[in-house]
């Protein structure tokens, strides 16, 4: 194995395009090193992103916030701006691990890694944040429910980073929100995550909602039934229920050792309605 | 297999080393510096025994390369008395009888000091959920829990004194 820390974005997608073996790009480190330390994966050539200035900051952009791929969750709950616009994103990616492991995990990593109970992705997809891929063919932007392809997969070809994600700016009167359903208070993987953007009117009805689910699927599910279900209400009762059978519904989870497939079922209905109503809260403001 | 030359601070000492790409900074503490506080616990990120600070935040030493702590800033429970003076933390552990086996305790140790000086005034919720990343699989953790609240209020005194 080969470690490389380039300092440009230019000279890592290089030597990510240039290697014929096998080849990892090295955000944060906390999924990679537990990989290549088991002999599940071994690489040839590791590209660590964080000597890459643009990769390490956070920056203003259109009224939202591009976040390179090498900052840590503990830079986003320690920048003011972030945490007053997507707080549910903040929130999501403060969940990924211990305090040690905060330090170190990205949001593009965690994208990247492509597990489909990944706590920041719904936040992000809600959200509607894009990821900006750089390759050897130039930049292009994708939604970022868009990188994995799979469990473990990525959508990305060849010496192709993800570079940042942009958290676009936020609508008035609109609030985030992202809960995760484990059965321990922390350090877990979530059994169940739903992330929810709500959008209100001025006279407080919801004119738009995004809910989007982890863990009951092989990659994160948009909820548009679900959302449907709230346009147009106050976010009242009934309308809570519906959301509830449409996310239900909408969830085609597997069976493992943290949950049964109608535990998750069920479980994602009566989280989506809690993550909803804190929503709801943050966009009345 | 080329080997990565590394130079970094660790305790406030420059530390030059060579080290195998895939090394991680733990097994380059304890295996080519000689600095055995740290321990390996799960090797996986979940235990915290290796946790040391990099740049101020905690870390596990265990899910970084040694080739990453290149021009970083470290610290280590090897730096955390002074000579033969304990930090109030070490201290109030023994007092408190909060550790038994002692796998866990210097990344606990390391873990609450950077708690402490960024929090004096912590909370017994604050302190469990900083701590989350530590198993300690002997006491239970009421003792370390009370361990760290007792040195914080040591340390609000000393610094209220001083």
């Amino acid at each position: 194995m080969r470690y490389e820390a380039p300092t440009t974005l230019d000279d890592a997608v290089g030597l990510l395009a240039a290697e014929q073996g096998v080849a990892k790009v090295l955000a944060g480190g906390t999924d990679l090193l537990v990989a290549i330390r088991s002999g599940r994966l071994e690489p040839d050539l590791v590209v660590d992103l964080k000597r890459i200035e643009e990769m390490t900051t956070v920056t203003p952009e259109d009224g939202g916030f591009r976040v390179g791929a090498a900052v840590p969750s503990v830079r986003l709950g320690q920048h003011e701006g972030l945490v007053a616009m997507w707080p549910g994103v903040v929130e999501a990616a403060g969940l990924i691990g211990s305090t040690q492991v905060q330090s170190r995990a990205t949001l593009a990593g965690n994208l990247c890694n492509a597990s489909p109970a990944a706590d920041s992705v719904p936040a992000m997809v809600a959200a509607g944040a894009k990821a900006s891929i750089v390759g050897p063919n130039g930049r292009r932007d994708v939604p970022v429910e868009d990188v994995p392809a799979g469990p473990g997969k990525l959508s990305l070809e060849k010496g192709e980073i993800v570079a940042s994600i942009l958290l676009p700016g936020k609508p008035e009167r609109t609030g985030d929100a992202y809960l995760r359903f484990i059965p321990r208070t922390e350090m877990d993987i979530a059994v169940v995550g739903v992330g929810a953007v709500v959008t209100l009117g001025t006279d407080g009805t919801i004119e738009a909602a995004r809910i989007v689910l982890g863990a009951v699927g092989p990659r994160v599910v948009v909820a548009d039934k679900a959302a449907q279900a709230l346009v147009g209400t106050k976010g009242d009762k009934a309308a809570m229920e519906a959301l509830s059978q449409a996310v239900s519904a909408a969830c085609t989870p597997i069976d493992d050792k943290r949950g049964t497939r109608e535990y998750r079922i069920q479980v994602a209905g009566t989280l989506a309605k809690r993550t909803v109503a804190i929503a709801l809260e943050r966009a009345k403001g | 297999m080329t080997k990565t030359h590394v130079t970094t601070t660790i305790n406030g000492d420059t530390v030059e080393y060579l080290c195998d790409p895939q090394e991680t900074l733990l097994d380059v503490l304890r295996d080519r510096l000689g600095m055995t506080g740290s321990k390996e616990g799960c090797g996986t990120g979940d235990c915290g025994a290796c946790t040391v600070t990099v740049d101020g935040e905690i870390v596990c030493s265990c899910l970084m390369l040694g080739a990453e702590a290149e021009g970083r800033t470290i610290g280590t429970i090897e730096g955390m008395a002074e000579g033969e003076m304990l930090h109030p933390l070490q201290r109030k552990f023994l007092d408190h009888a909060a550790l038994q086996c002692g796998i866990c305790t210097p990344g606990i140790l390391v873990a609450a000091r950077t708690l402490l000086e960024r929090n004096p005034e912590p909370s017994e919720t604050e302190v469990r959920y900083w701590l989350a990343g530590n198993l300690c699989r002997c006491t239970g953790y009421d003792k370390i829990v009370r361990a760290v609240m007792d040195a914080a209020e040591e340390m609000r005194g000393r610094n209220h004194a001083a």
